[in-house]
């Protein structure tokens, strides 16, 4: 007999799911829209140019393959600390941070949500948005906590329900964790305007929560890297000392070079120093020192700045690409003569857009015209391309008209 | 870490070319790995581990995680085990860690969740050997289903190994009490200069029927060391249940890092899938190795002819990177001080801190801490 005879077969992963029948399916038409990576307007993954230079430089470096110390590479973690805080920060410059490397958005969260659920005694609780990343739950479970939810996306408007999270934030029990979006909300792509930002920003400083911050998004979702900071930047600039996960995935492309960071903004220099030694005997046990690769390449680009400019219009590029896929989506469904408000589709921002289809309808994308999304209607922008936009929208208005 | 004999770091001739092959391709890209790997790494690693010919491969009973690092194969085993391993979520279950130990091994365990990490004796400080009777009686008074993390070679840090015949014994043992071996294999091929020879033990426990779990590192036999090259390795009885295992890994791994760093990865796999390229990776390890066996034998001839008190047979029947001196304390801060020559307070040395060049001043210096201090 065996050790594993009571341990059940994991649920297949809903996403997965997706592209497995989008593989087997033989229709010359098929697109995959539950994809969440980059593609450009062939369909094909898109290798940023600087990064290919940036990985030049560092083969010609010749450079050996010792440890990277546990919080990382220095360079990449102080670029990353001012990509998102801004140079002239002054939480940045002063010192009171700390920004160690993690695996990717996901490690960079894990490794906060175990720095939470071993410091901040004040609450167990993290609340999110509903809906958010499907990952988050796990993680912040699997660490320890307890997940709450506030009322953010509006179905009927899908767009956000800016009263229902302030009413829902204002009685959030105080020193509780709130996790925040940075921009290009996952899986909706709806952010609030930078006035809601500043509501936002005033209720949880008078509930006093702790912030976390997700950015995976950062120069994705605009085009502009410092546009898509603001609320980071804003919430620090009203002392509200957050903590942060960012992600190298998608603004450069790097997804499975695992480039990632996770920061706390501190009272002081000598309380970011106390903190990171805890980050450390956090992160030693889980893996004990990251991965140099994926850092190294945006390290390179952060730092050198002809690959940085290149950098910033690449990503504008990709952010810009998105945009008009949006922008062509919504003019082929009006010229497919549906009578729908579609405006949602181009309100929304990021690789994400909720399109607000029902399940049925969602499965009739999928069987009749195989067109493949999650049920909850999400579809990858990056999946569409001007080759395939009228088909999609020929599909949307098949099933909604 | 290794050293050359010029103290520098090295990147493995093969490696380097390797590098340059998945440079040159522009077929490849940077998107997501799968949740539990590259596959063509996963399968390579564990048949490494494994044997081409292991039955366990054959019937399908083996199941691969790629994982960062040697430590995160640990990790994702402990997170797993805690949840799942002799009834759900049983914290209680107690982990064995041999004394002493790599020291991340009970941070590992403990942060996974298990609240009762004892130790299992191993290391004899008076006759500079493995205690094989308390080791055996620490495993026949140990709860049944207890978890024991075994070094599978190149024991961390005293360099000492069971032998084959005492790995039978300690199997025996095992296998009576219904006892789980997680082995940490971080040096396969560094510690003999064989493949082969450094997986007699987890090789041994398959072929008894164990269920067992080997956390795989890539660090140091590819010199991989910042690409965090890790597999974890799981024997089950048959193809269904390790299949349920897999499945539930994966959801552990989700929520650790999503899917693992693929330029490590895809260097190995490359060198392991070719038989070219493997011949020559092992060409490399043994370099490092043979360097490794020469310097144990160069101090030891030297400690010998200086008439160094005590005796030094211990430094070359010692396996790895690391050796147990049998330096006390006192006389590791004569070297330290007055010498200038690190080693830590257990009086372990890393041999690959030796060369040529340093040998003398070596021997000479733990010539004088034995010989002036007690």
């Amino acid at each position: 007999s065996s050790w594993w005879s009571h341990v059940e077969m994991g649920p297949p992963d809903p996403i997965l799911g997706v592209t497995e029948a989008y593989k087997r399916d033989t229709n010359s038409k098929k697109m995959n829209l539950g994809v969440g990576a980059y593609r450009d307007d062939n369909g094909k993954p898109y290798v940023l140019n600087c990064v290919r230079k940036a990985e030049a430089m560092i083969a010609s470096k010749k450079m050996d393959k010792e440890y990277l110390p546990i919080g990382g590479l220095a360079d990449f973690t102080r670029a990353s600390a001012e990509l998102a805080l801004g140079e002239n920060s002054e939480a940045f410059k002063s010192g009171r941070y700390v920004t160690v490397q993690g695996i990717s958005g996901t490690g960079s969260l894990r490794i906060g949500a175990n720095f939470l659920q071993r410091f901040f005694k004040s609450s167990r609780n993290v609340y999110l948005p509903k809906p958010s990343w499907g990952n988050h739950t796990p993680i912040f479970r699997d660490a320890g906590l307890q997940l709450q939810a506030y009322r953010y996306y509006d179905p009927k408007t899908c767009s956000l329900d800016f009263s229902g999270a302030m009413d829902d934030i204002s009685k959030i029990p105080e020193k509780s964790i709130i996790l925040l979006h940075a921009c290009a909300h996952n899986p909706t792509g709806v952010d609030p305007r930078q006035e809601q930002w500043k509501e936002l920003a005033a209720v949880v400083k008078k509930r006093n929560l702790l912030v976390y911050f997700d950015m995976a998004y950062q120069g994705f979702a605009s085009g502009d890297i410092n546009r898509d900071a603001w609320a980071v930047r804003y919430f620090i600039e009203q002392g509200i000392n957050i903590v942060l996960s960012q992600s190298f995935a998608k603004n450069m492309g790097l997804y499975g070079e695992r480039a990632g960071a996770f920061t706390v903004i501190c009272s002081d220099a000598d309380e970011a120093k106390r903190v990171e030694s805890q980050l450390k005997i956090l992160i030693r046990p889980m893996y004990s020192n990251p991965p140099v690769n994926g850092a190294r390449i945006a390290s390179m680009i952060l730092n050198t700045p002809d690959l940085r400019k290149e950098w910033l219009t690449e990503v504008k590029g990709m952010a810009d690409r998105i945009i008009s896929m949006r922008t062509q989506l919504v003019s082929n469904l009006k010229k497919e003569g549906s009578s729908h408000n579609w405006q949602h589709i181009t309100d929304q921002i990021g690789m994400f857009c909720f399109t607000g289809l029902k399940p049925e309808q969602v499965e009739r994308l999928i069987k009749e015209f195989s067109v493949y999304m999650t049920k909850d209607g999400r579809i990858s922008v990056a999946g569409v391309t001007s080759g395939n936009v009228g088909y999609l929208a020929h599909a949307i208005h098949q099933v909604t008209k | 870490a290794y050293r050359t004999d010029e103290g520098q770091p090295w990147v493995l001739p093969v490696v380097k070319k390797v590098e340059q092959m998945i440079a040159n391709d522009n077929s490849l890209n940077h998107e997501y790995l799968p949740i539990l790997g590259l596959p063509e790494f996963r399968a390579n690693a564990s048949r490494i581990a494994l044997g081409d010919d292991s039955p366990a491969i054959k019937e399908k009973r083996v199941g691969s995680v790629q994982c960062l690092g040697g430590t995160g194969a640990l990790r994702i085993g402990a997170d797993f085990l805690r949840r799942w391993y002799n009834g759900n979520n049983n914290t209680a279950t107690p982990v064995y860690v041999s004394a002493p130990s790599w020291e991340n091994h009970n941070s590992v365990f403990m942060d996974a969740g298990f609240k009762d990490i004892r130790t299992y004796h191993y290391w004899d400080a008076a006759k500079r050997g493995l205690d094989l009777q308390g080791l055996l009686n620490d495993m026949e008074q140990a709860p049944e289903c207890s978890i024991f993390i075994l070094h599978a070679c190149a024991h961390n840090p005293t360099g000492t190994d069971p032998t084959p015949e005492q790995w039978k014994q300690i199997a025996a043992v095992m296998k009576r009490r219904s006892l789980f071996p997680f082995f940490d294999s971080a040096y396969q091929g560094f510690a003999s200069g064989s493949l082969d020879k450094d997986a007699w033990a987890v090789r041994y426990f398959v072929s008894e029927g164990f269920e067992l779990f080997c956390a795989q590192s890539f660090s140091k036999n590819f010199g991989l060391y910042n690409e965090r090259v890790g597999n974890l390795t799981v024997v089950g009885k048959d193809a269904d249940n390790v299949q349920r295992v897999l499945s539930q890994m994966e959801k552990i791994v989700r929520t650790t890092w999503s899917n693992p760093p693929s330029q490590g990865a895809r260097i190995v796999a490359t060198t392991l899938s070719s038989p070219q390229l493997f011949d020559e990776w092992k060409g490399n390890v043994k370099t490092m190795a043979d360097r490794v066996l020469l310097m144990r034998s160069e101090l030891r001839s030297r400690l010998e002819a200086l008439g160094t008190p005590g005796t030094w047979n211990h430094i070359t029947e010692q396996i790895g990177m690391f050796s147990f001196t049998g330096l006390n304390p006192k006389q590791v801060e004569y070297m330290v001080k007055e010498k200038h020559i690190y080693l830590m307070a257990s009086g372990r040395i890393n041999m690959c801190g030796l060369t040529t060049k340093n040998l003398d001043y070596v021997a000479k210096s733990i010539h004088e801490a034995v010989t002036k201090i007690q």
